[in-house]
């Protein structure tokens, strides 16, 4: 890789000679405000903002399709440079609508961005500004305002490179030009949504967050994302201790800059549903009624012990964290003493593509199997458990948060139980079966890792507080409203639920059976998987990190990636 | 403490005129009722009520026109309020200003009447009325939703002209 040594605004650099000016000035942390650049996308070079100066150029270059030479000595802030960038956001305001107060961009808008920083604060257009359409459904979680766009293409390339389908073009000529799509056709790729992202004005905004909240009211937690085993990274955007949106992370190894539509919508709002699972439930005449912990813990140690080992069947989730399934695992095998235990793939052939989603729809199955959700030796794995029931050798069950009734053929099976425990989040068609259902807390609501399908060990962090958890106690994301909410406003807080952890209800169960696990944090727990789990040897949540980290030895597991 | 009393120092050299402190009640006298002739300014409150200039800041009001708010739950004033008194919520209208305050409460308790969310209003929506009389007896009435905040632009047009020509 031959380097070229460069000097921007008096710092000599070193960079590849491949790189444009942009990328070399960005990996040594110097910023060029750009539009139409994107590092994901190719370059267009429409929208002038990154016009540098180039010494012993005649007239000033733009930054991002200009190759780096060696010698070159560019200025990014003198005066020539700061005059043409003036000039830029002057025209590209001319025909800018004054939308800010109701544009959900504002706040992460770039043009507004560049506006306090790059321009001259005031206009000199006296004319009418050009008028085109506003509200269009361009497709069905995509808006689109005409106006607001200042045709940096970033849209039109991303479906074109990175989705794969052309569905949109610009039409008309000069100020007219306009975004559209293909006669016919909508913007309902399955990637349609990273156009919100990319877009650095309010043009393309998110259909399904529509004036929901202002982005500066929201705090943001860095997590995984639940929908495939891909396990892109994201935030969590919230505010009253609701998730209103998620937005893809960057991150090369995983998911680029991207999401798909899928995980970006179906994958949060059941953490705020109405029919959460508020507080753990036992069957009581035939009815689920809400109990204390206490009372659910020893119902289910009771039931439990009353059968016999052989009996006794557990399945682990690939929805629950590694913490979760080591601590099942644990007490599955020390405190029930069985071997049958395993955990329900859910694997839809045939929905995966070559960008991002994957056909196991769960984010966590690698983990699982990795942590020790694997029956023992002799033990039943999961088709052995379900035919176990059907015939009656498998009497009672304890299941972590996943829906087993909704698996085709085993509603018929589940009632067949004499004694069926399940983890729930939400009230589902497997908790109408259950005699005890623990609260658990979402993925939102706790600390653990995943490990996706590349054996990645990713960390999901809270973002929504559940009773026993504290915002400011726990070391969550806090908005300003977090912040400065006293006891008597009802904003700030939002509803809570008295759900937890499965690794701490497995622990509670275990105590009450006799056997004490001395975890009270998940890092506790994780350190104790470091210790005891070859693969994941010498890791910590400190090492893991926000972009995660390869497992160290591939174990062979089943994964079906 | 009678230490201390005795410790009191008496001017010893007073005139016979002084000791007798006629000149000085009479002094004190006249000025009595010479105040007893000139005009009054109190104001007989609840019988009579302060009528403030328009540069009084008052309980924040929403400004109705036409039968909407003018406002479009942009946020700015809850954002900029020093107090986080305001809180809005945004939805969608079929109005062309896309936007409305599906709620808007601001918590009477809370509020300073600094005018902040008056001056960062890019809609001139919410201003400083020239309401004053704000006492409640549970903080749950001090919460001001729409129904308390809306108000017609008739009523508050003198603190509009005021900011017209003063801002």
């Amino acid at each position: 890789m031959p380097t070229v040594k460069i000097t921007i605004d008096g710092t000599q650099i070193e960079a590849d000679s491949k790189r444009t000016i942009i990328e070399a000035a960005r990996e040594h942390g110097i910023k060029i405000p750009h539009f139409c650049w994107h590092p994901k996308l190719s370059v267009s070079g429409n929208c002038r903002m990154c016009l540098v100066e180039i010494e012993k150029m005649p007239k000033l270059a733009i930054a991002c399709s200009t190759q780096v030479a060696d010698g070159m000595v560019v200025h990014t802030k003198n005066d020539r440079v700061v005059h043409a960038r003036n000039a830029v956001m002057e025209f590209l305001l001319i025909n800018h609508p004054l939308d800010c107060p109701i544009c959900d961009e504002a706040g992460e808008c770039k043009l507004q961005d560049y506006t306090y920083k790059y321009s001259t604060g005031y206009s000199r257009f006296d004319e009418d500004k050009v008028h085109k359409p506003k509200r269009i459904q361009i497709g069905p979680h995509v808006m689109f305002d005409a106006e607001r766009c200042i045709l940096c293409s970033r849209c039109v390339r991303f479906c074109d490179e990175i989705a794969g389908v052309h569905q949109l073009q610009f039409i008309q000529r000069g100020d007219h030009t306009e975004l559209t799509t293909f006669p016919g056709e909508k913007l309902d790729n399955p990637y349609s949504m990273n156009v919100v992202d990319i877009c650095p004005v309010g043009a393309l905004t998110n259909a399904d967050f529509r004036f929901k909240a202002r982005v500066w009211e929201m705090s943001f937690t860095d997590t995984i994302c639940q929908g495939c085993a891909r396990g892109c990274n994201i935030e969590l955007g919230v505010r009253n201790n609701e998730i209103l949106r998620l937005t893809p992370r960057r991150n090369d190894d995983v998911n680029s800059s991207w999401m798909c539509d899928h995980g970006r919508l179906d994958t949060f709002k059941f953490v705020n549903a109405e029919n959460r699972i508020k507080a753990p439930m036992v069957r009581k005449d035939g009815m689920l009624v809400e109990v204390g912990w206490d009372e659910a813990i020893s119902r289910v140690a009771s039931e439990l012990k009353s059968f016999k080992k052989s009996e006794v069947a557990a399945l682990g989730s690939p929805f629950a964290t590694n913490e979760d399934n080591y601590v099942f695992q644990r007490f599955v095998k020390e405190v029930l003493g069985t071997k049958n235990v395993d955990f329900a793939r859910h694997i839809v052939e045939g929905s995966e593509d070559t960008i991002l989603l994957r056909s196991d729809k769960t984010p966590n199955s690698a983990g699982a199997a990795e942590v020790g959700i694997v029956p023992g030796d002799g033990g039943m794995s999961f088709d052995a458990i379900i035919e176990g029931i059907r015939d009656g050798k498998i009497k009672a069950l304890y299941a972590l948060e996943d829906d087993l009734a909704a698996i085709p053929g085993l509603a018929e099976v589940l009632p067949k139980l004499e004694f069926f425990v399940v983890h729930a989040t939400n009230e589902n068609s497997t908790t109408r079966y259950a005699d005890v259902v623990f609260a658990a807390a979402a993925y939102a609501e706790k600390n653990g890792t995943m490990v996706n399908f590349q054996h990645r060990v990713q960390r999901i962090r809270p973002a929504v507080t559940t009773l026993e958890l504290d915002r400011a106690m726990d070391g969550f994301e806090m908005s300003r409203w977090d912040k400065f909410a006293s006891h008597n406003d009802k904003w700030g807080k939002g509803p809570r639920r008295d759900a937890r952890s499965s690794w701490k209800i497995v622990a509670g169960v275990a105590a009450a059976m006799g056997t004490k696990f001395k975890f009270n944090t998940a890092d506790e727990v994780f350190n104790e998987i470091v210790q005891r789990v070859e693969s994941f040897k010498g890791l910590s949540y400190l090492k893991v990190g926000k972009k995660g980290t390869p497992l160290k030895t591939k174990t062979t597991v089943n994964v079906h990636a | 403490m009678s230490e201390e009393k005795s410790a009191i120092i008496r001017k010893k050299d007073l005139s016979l005129l002084e000791r007798m402190y006629i000149p000085e009640i009479v002094k004190g006298m006249k000025l009595t009722i010479s105040q007893m002739f000139t005009p009054t300014f109190t104001t007989q409150y609840p019988d009579e009520r302060f009528q403030p200039p328009a540069s009084f800041r008052g309980r924040p009001v929403l400004v109705e026109e036409n039968g909407v708010e003018r406002c479009v739950a942009c946020g700015l004033c809850s954002r900029v309020c020093p107090a986080l008194a305001i809180e809005v919520q945004a939805g969608e209208t079929d109005l062309g200003k896309e936007r409305y305050p599906e709620k808007f409460e601001i918590n009477m308790i809370r509020c300073i009447f600094c005018g902040f969310c008056e001056e960062v209003c890019p809609e001139e929506a919410i201003i400083m009325s020239q309401e004053y009389e704000l006492a409640f007896t549970k903080p749950q009435d001090a919460l001001f939703g729409k129904d308390k905040l809306l108000v017609p632009i008739e009523k508050v047009q003198t603190r509009l002209d005021f900011l017209r020509t003063n801002r």
